[in-house]
């Protein structure tokens, strides 16, 4: 049988339709809330099993309070502020850097970071500040991007770190009491830099059946029956379905350059809350490249969107569907929250693809 | 975010740039992450880099276990709880 023969899918419906106990797995990465919203997992899978989203788009778990700080960065006129697509439209208290752009603030969407290097080189006398959002998958693509401004000299580049690290918001759902998850689908990416041993750990500790997944449907279906047969069996280990890309040890190169540019830093997530250690900070050696350190960022309080549940949905304490906005209020055109805003926000993949009944 | 799509590598230059191919269109890359990387492989690209070479062989890995993991599974040498 070859891997995408449709008797092996049936193969592994019929076992995960199998079973009879009551079950919720949780994703933790925006490319999982997609592909699963896409591929309709969650018809095909009987109603005693729940795909849970978590905290996995960085976009979402940005706090308020940050967002409110960029924003208030890109007012200065001597900033070009770079950024990743995904952050223009989400929301901050009073405004989003999308409407600071049409007011005259000078924001540019990169795809990459070594983009914005170039973008730097090419403008000496406009200072670059690039919005470092993301988890250990981006991460070391900054920290790249930051030595490679080292490397030429660059006096005009700059990071404002608000990376987040997977492991420590894991640990902050599984000892959360009202959060009820008995097994979790890993993310792909993030997992292909930082390896298996952090859900070791995890898994170990919390009891709870770690599977690194991939992204496409048999993938995803692949992850769900590995972490049934665990917990059927009253097991819980950490193992890679996705063995094309993850590797047991992870990307050494990639983890070692982002210690080396960065260090863990206290950081705040929408739904979750200060978690120490849970972020990335430019490390001392790299202050020219450190926004923080070169330009006045102010820390800001996070003030709640009146009605936004994106921090309820984010931990998988509702379901899109249970925001009251929901589809009312706040749809992907007009979004109010950030779960909404970003194309891999779990409310903007049910918005998308659940029926119209369904909503 | 952490989206990944495949690339097949079709030239390597000077400070780390590598060309893939990504679906017909040639796209310049930083192979910074993945030193080892040779012309031919296939690597997943994120944010403009390579994260990881791409091994299809070991998908075929996690079919097979679970297929024999399925089958104890019918002979019901793992009983369900």
């Amino acid at each position: 049988m070859s891997r995408d023969d449709k008797e092996y899918t049936q193969a592994l419906l019929g076992d995960i339709r199998s079973e009879k106990n009551q079950f919720a797995l949780m994703e933790v990465c925006g490319t999982h809330t997609m592909a699963i919203a896409k591929s309709g997992i969650r018809e095909l899978i009987p109603d005693n099993l729940r795909l849970l989203s978590g905290p996995g788009c960085p976009v979402c778990v940005t706090a308020q309070g940050d967002i409110d700080g960029m924003i208030e960065l890109s007012k200065n006129p001597d900033v070009t502020l770079l950024t990743f697509g995904d952050m223009m439209r989400v929301p901050g208290t009073a405004t989003s850097l999308a409407e600071e752009r049409s007011r005259g603030a000078d924001v540019r969407v990169v795809y990459s970071p070594m983009d914005a290097v170039q973008m730097a080189a090419e403008n000496p006398h406009r200072q670059m500040v690039f919005l470092g959002i993301g988890f250990e998958t981006t991460a070391p693509t900054v920290a790249v991007s930051i030595e490679e401004a080292y490397r030429r000299g660059l006096e005009n580049y700059s990071v404002l770190s608000l990376h987040k690290l997977v492991p420590p918001a894991l640990e902050a759902i599984f000892s959360d009491p009202d959060i009820k998850v008995d097994g979790l689908i890993c993310p792909g990416h993030v997992s292909a830099v930082i390896g298996l041993s952090p859900y070791e750990v995890l898994a170990e500790k919390y009891h709870k059946p770690c599977v690194v997944t991939g992204f496409d449907t048999l993938d995803i279906l692949e992850g769900i029956v590995m972490l049934l047969h665990q917990l059927r069996q009253g097991e819980a280990r950490a193992e890679i379905q996705y063995r094309r890309v993850v590797k047991r040890e992870g990307n050494p190169v990639a983890a070692a350059i982002l210690e080396r540019v960065f260090q863990p830093a206290d950081a705040r997530w929408r739904g979750l809350g200060a978690i120490p250690g849970s972020g990335l900070a430019v490390r001392p050696a790299y202050q020219k490249c450190d926004a923080r350190s070169r330009f006045q960022v102010p820390e800001i309080e996070d003030k709640p969107i009146k009605g936004c549940a994106c921090g309820e949905v984010l931990t998988g304490r509702i379901t899109p569907q249970q925001c009251a906005l929901f589809g009312r209020a706040c749809t992907p055109l007009k979004p109010i929250g950030p779960c909404m805003v970003s194309h891999e926000g779990a409310c903007a993949a049910y918005y998308r693809y659940t029926p119209v009944k369904g909503r | 975010m952490c989206l990944g799509v495949p690339g097949k590598i079709i030239e390597l230059k000077e400070h780390n740039v590598g060309v893939v191919d990504i679906q017909g269109n040639q796209v310049s890359i930083s192979v910074a992450l993945t030193p080892e990387v040779e012309v031919g492989q296939h690597v997943l690209v994120h944010a403009g880099f390579a994260m990881e070479i791409i091994d299809e062989e070991e998908a075929l890995k996690t079919m097979a276990l679970l297929e024999e993991m399925m089958s104890y599974g019918e002979m019901s040498i793992d009983e369900p709880r």
